[in-house]
C-alpha cells in the first residue's frame, strides 16, 4: 500500500468497454458474413477485407497525421464501418471504389465531425449513399448468387428481387430462397435467416434493445400491407415480400441501430423507427430508387437530435 | 419475484461476510463521537471537558428539528470538543472521551431476554425514539423522529422495513437479521404501533435466502408483518425503488413515499428502535463490516460510535498490503477515505478495501450514445446529457432534466463503457442546481 486513491463513488465498475461492444457486434454480423462469402464467394472476401483494411488506414491516417491525436483503431469501430459498408456493397465492385467509399465514411462522415460519438450521419452508410450516387451503374448490378463462387469482376449478374416494384422483372425468388438469401443483392443484406440470428445474439448479449427494429419492420410490414391489399394491382410487393428483399433487415438490425446516429431512449427509438419504416417504403414504392433503407435511415440519423430533444424517457413517478 | 420496474444494475455481489458471526469490537483507547450529521444541524454538546461519562448518557442535545441526540459510547473522561474529520472530508464538532472501564447507565437493560410487549402510546414511542437519537442506519441517517411524524394531511398506509442490502460486500443489515431477528420484528411492531398502521413488508434480497427463510418463520408470530423476498438488483436499498417493488407506487419527483402512504424504515433502524424502547438503551453502538478481496478476515462487528476505524480493523487483521482505495460503506456509494483515524458513525455500515489494480479509474473515452446510462438509471434520468450540461454549467436546464431527482446511486457511471465519470458531474449539477433553488426560495 503506498498511496490511496480518493475518487467520488461509485468504485466498481462493471468492466465493460467499446471494443466489447463492437466485438459483439462483429460476432452478431457473422451468420450474414459467411452468407454473403457462401452466396457471392470470392467478391466477398475481397470487398470485406479491402472495405476493413482501408478504414483502419484511413482512421489512422487521419488521427496520426491530420489530428496529431491518439490513435483509437484498436477499439473496433473503424473495422466495424468497414465491414458494414462491405455488407452494403455489392460483391463485383472494383477494389478503388471500395477504397474511396470507405475514405467517405471514415474521413468525411466520420472523422470531420470529431471521431467516434460524434458524426451525425452513419459513416458506412455515407460510404455506400456517396458510392450510389457516384457510381450508380456498378452499385446497382449484383452478381447472381452462386455457392463459393469464385469469380469476382467477371461474375454473371442478376436483378435485385426488388427491381419487380419497378416493372423491371416480373419473376422472382421463392420466399424460401428469400429468406436464405438466395437472390442477387449486397453482400450481407441477402439472408434473412443470417441477420436474424445476428438481431438475436445482439437482444441476448443486451448490445441494442428491440425498439428500433422492431419499429421499422413493423412500420414496414403495416404500411405495405395497407398498399398491397387496398390495391394489390398497383402496389404488387406484399408485406413479407417488402421485409425480405433489399436491404431492410441490415438496415434495421445493424445499420439504424448504430449507437451514435440513433435515438437516446425507447419511445425516442420507437418513432425514429417508425419514420425509417416510412421512408423506405415511399422510396420503393413511389420513388425513382429501388431501394430506400439508407436514404431513410440518413434521414432519420438527421432528426435524431431534435428526438433527443423532446422525446423524453418516462421519468420515474411521473404520471404517464 | 418482485423488484423496481425501471433502470438498474446488478454488480458482482461479493458478499464476503455473509454468515460471520457478529462479534464485539474492541473498546477504543480514546473514542470521537460526532455531534454532526451528514443531514441536518449539530447537536449541541450538554457535558464540558473534565466530565466523567457513562456509556448511554446523553452528550449532545438535538439542535433542531432535523437533528438527533448524541450519547456517549463510552465510559470515561470528556477530553475535549472539537472538529474531526468524518467520511464526508469535513470537520464536524466531536466529542473526544479518554476511555476508562466500561461503565454503563443503571438504566439500559443489559439482559438478553427479548421483550415483546410495548405498552407506550404511539406519542411515547416516538418521544422515546427522539431522545435515544435513532436516526436511519441505512446510511442517509435521516432523523427517524422526523419520518415517524408525517405531514399534517398525510397518513401512513403501510410500513416498508429495508432489508435490502443492495450494496456490493455489506453483510451488516444481513447478519444482523440471522442473528437478532426477533428483535428487528418487535422493532417493526413498535414502529408499526408510532405510525399506527395495522401492516408492515420487510423487503430482503433473494440473495440473503436463509434471512428470508428466518424472518418468514419469525414473522408468522407477529401481526400483519408480511417478509417478501426480491430479485436481486442494485440500487433495489433505495427509498422510492423500494416503495416500488414492494408496493407497485412510484413515489412522485421530489416528494416523499409518505405521499404513496409508505414509510420505510432500515431493518438496523428497527433494532435500535427495540433496544430504545423496550431495553432503554440509546443508539451508540451498530455492526459494520470490514470486508475487502485480500482481506484476511471478513467480518461483521458490533462497534460503538466513535471508535477509530483504525482499531476495527486492526482487530479485523489489518489493512490488507495491495489496498489501493478504502472506502466508508459499500462500492456502489461508498466514500473514499484517507486515512482510517475516521471514527465510526451512525450512518457508517462498513468498510470496504479495494485492491489497488481495481481502484484507479480507467481512461475515459468518448461518449458513443450507447444509451446504456439511460437505461440503468432507475429515476429515468438521462445521465449523458446531464454530464454534458453541467460541464457546460447549463444549471437552468438540468433543473429542467430533474437533476434533482438523481439518487446519487452510480449507476450510469458503473455501466459505461467509456468510463465517463457520469455521477461526478451530475452530483456537481445537482449540488449547484439546489443551491440555486435555495437562494431562490430565501428570496421569495
Amino acid at each position: 500500500m503506498d498511496k490511496l486513491i480518493i475518487s467520488p463513488s461509485p468504485h466498481v465498475h462493471s468492466g465493460d468497454t467499446i471494443s466489447n461492444k463492437m466485438i459483439g457486434v462483429f460476432i452478431a454480423l457473422l451468420p450474414a458474413y459467411v452468407a454473403g462469402l457462401y452466396f457471392f464467394g470470392l467478391g466477398a472476401l475481397i470487398i470485406s477485407v479491402t472495405a476493413v483494411l482501408s478504414c483502419l488506414l484511413f482512421e489512422y491516417l487521419i488521427q496520426r497525421f491530420i489530428l496529431k491525436g491518439p490513435v483509437t483503431i484498436t477499439d473496433g469501430s473503424a473495422a466495424l464501418t468497414g465491414l458494414l459498408l462491405a455488407f452494403n456493397l455489392p460483391s463485383n465492385l472494383p477494389v478503388w471504389i471500395v477504397i474511396i467509399g470507405s475514405l467517405v465514411a471514415i474521413g468525411i462522415a466520420k472523422m470531420s465531425f470529431g471521431g467516434l460519438g460524434n458524426n451525425p450521419f452513419n459513416p458506412a452508410l455515407v460510404g455506400r449513399v456517396f458510392l450510389l450516387i457516384s457510381f450508380p451503374a456498378q452499385m446497382t448490378t449484383w452478381p447472381k448468387p452462386v455457392p463459393w463462387n469464385p469469380a469476382y469482376l467477371d461474375a454473371v449478374t442478376a436483378a435485385t428481387p426488388l427491381a419487380l416494384l419497378k416493372g423491371q422483372i416480373t419473376e422472382i425468388p421463392s420466399a424460401l430462397n428469400l429468406f436464405l438469401g438466395n437472390m442477387g443483392g449486397s453482400i450481407g443484406e441477402v439472408s434473412a435467416l443470417a441477420l436474424l440470428i445476428g438481431f438475436i445474439y445482439l437482444l441476448i448479449r443486451k448490445i441494442i434493445t428491440w425498439h428500433i427494429p422492431v419499429s421499422i419492420l413493423f412500420t414496414v410490414f403495416v404500411f405495405t400491407g395497407i398498399l398491397h391489399y387496398t390495391n394489390p394491382e398497383t402496389y404488387i410487393g406484399t408485406p413479407v415480400f417488402h421485409l425480405l428483399t433489399g436491404g431492410i433487415l441490415l438496415g434495421a438490425i445493424f445499420m439504424a441501430t448504430d449507437y451514435v446516429t440513433s435515438p437516446m431512449n425507447p419511445r425516442g427509438m420507437l418513432l425514429y423507427g417508425l419514420g425509417i419504416g416510412v421512408i423506405t417504403v415511399l422510396i420503393r414504392v413511389f420513388g425513382s430508387y429501388p431501394e430506400g433503407v439508407s436514404f431513410a435511415i440518413l434521414i432519420m440519423n438527421a432528426f435524431t437530435p431534435l428526438i433527443n430533444k423532446y422525446i423524453k424517457p418516462k421519468r420515474f413517478g411521473s404520471p404517464e | 419475484m418482485r423488484t423496481f420496474k425501471m433502470g438498474g444494475i446488478h454488480p458482482q455481489e461479493y458478499k464476503l461476510s455473509a454468515g460471520i458471526k457478529i462479534q464485539d469490537a474492541d473498546l477504543p483507547r480514546q473514542a470521537v463521537i460526532p455531534l454532526g450529521h451528514y443531514l441536518g444541524i449539530p447537536s449541541n454538546a450538554v457535558i464540558a471537558k473534565g466530565d466523567t461519562i457513562k456509556v448511554g448518557q446523553l452528550i449532545g442535545q438535538a439542535g433542531g428539528h432535523v437533528s438527533a441526540n448524541v450519547h456517549s459510547s463510552v465510559s470515561g473522561i470528556v477530553n475535549r470538543i472539537e472538529g474531526a474529520f468524518d467520511a464526508s472530508g469535513y470537520k464536524v464538532p466531536s466529542v473526544f472521551i479518554d476511555v476508562e472501564g466500561d461503565e454503563w447507565l443503571e438504566s439500559i437493560d443489559r439482559t438478553r431476554e427479548v421483550k415483546r410487549e410495548c405498552t407506550l402510546t404511539p406519542a411515547g414511542i416516538i418521544k422515546k425514539i427522539t431522545e435515544s437519537g435513532i436516526v436511519g442506519l441505512g446510511g442517509a441517517t435521516f432523523p427517524t423522529h422526523v419520518k415517524l411524524t408525517p405531514p399534517p394531511g398525510k397518513k401512513a398506509e403501510v410500513l416498508i422495513v429495508n432489508g435490502v442490502e443492495c450494496e456490493p460486500y455489506l453483510t451488516c443489515d444481513h447478519q444482523l437479521m440471522l442473528e437478532k431477528g426477533e428483535e428487528i420484528l418487535v422493532g417493526v411492531t413498535i414502529l408499526m404501533k408510532a405510525i399506527d398502521v395495522n401492516r408492515a413488508v420487510i423487503g430482503i434480497e433473494n440473495n440473503k435466502k436463509d434471512a428470508i427463510a428466518l424472518m418468514q418463520r419469525l414473522a408468522k408470530t407477529f401481526e400483519g408483518i408480511q417478509v417478501v423476498p426480491l430479485q436481486v438488483q442494485y440500487p433495489q436499498g433505495g427509498e422510492k425503488q423500494l416503495v416500488d417493488a414492494i408496493l407497485g407506487r412510484q413515489v412522485p419527483s421530489g416528494a416523499l413515499p409518505i405521499e404513496v402512504g409508505a414509510v420505510v424504515q432500515n431493518v438496523a433502524t428497527a433494532f435500535a428502535v427495540y433496544e430504545a424502547v423496550q431495553k432503554n438503551k440509546p443508539l451508540f453502538e451498530r455492526v459494520i463490516t470490514i470486508t475487502g478481496k485480500s482481506m484476511a478476515h471478513h467480518g461483521n462487528y458490533r462497534a460503538r460510535i466513535g471508535t477509530p476505524l483504525i482499531s476495527v480493523v486492526e482487530q479485523a487483521g489489518g489493512i490488507p498490503e495491495d489496498t489501493g482505495k478504502i472506502v466508508a460503506g459499500g462500492p456502489m456509494m461508498g466514500r473514499a477515505l484517507s486515512n482510517l483515524d475516521i471514527a465510526v458513525a451512525k450512518g457508517t455500515s462498513g468498510v470496504l478495501f479495494i485492491p489497488t489494480v481495481e481502484s484507479a479509474r480507467k481512461q475515459m473515452q468518448n461518449c458513443i450514445r450507447c444509451t446504456k446510462c439511460v437505461v440503468v438509471c432507475p429515476m429515468g434520468l438521462e445521465p449523458y446529457l446531464l454530464m454534458t450540461q453541467s460541464e457546460r454549467s447549463m444549471w437552468k436546464e438540468m433543473e429542467n432534466e430533474r437533476i434533482m431527482d438523481c439518487i446519487e446511486c452510480g449507476c450510469c457511471s458503473f455501466t459505461c463503457p467509456s468510463n465517463r465519470p457520469l455521477l461526478d458531474y451530475l452530483r456537481l449539477g445537482k449540488t449547484t442546481v439546489n443551491k440555486i433553488i435555495r437562494n431562490r426560495h430565501a428570496r421569495k
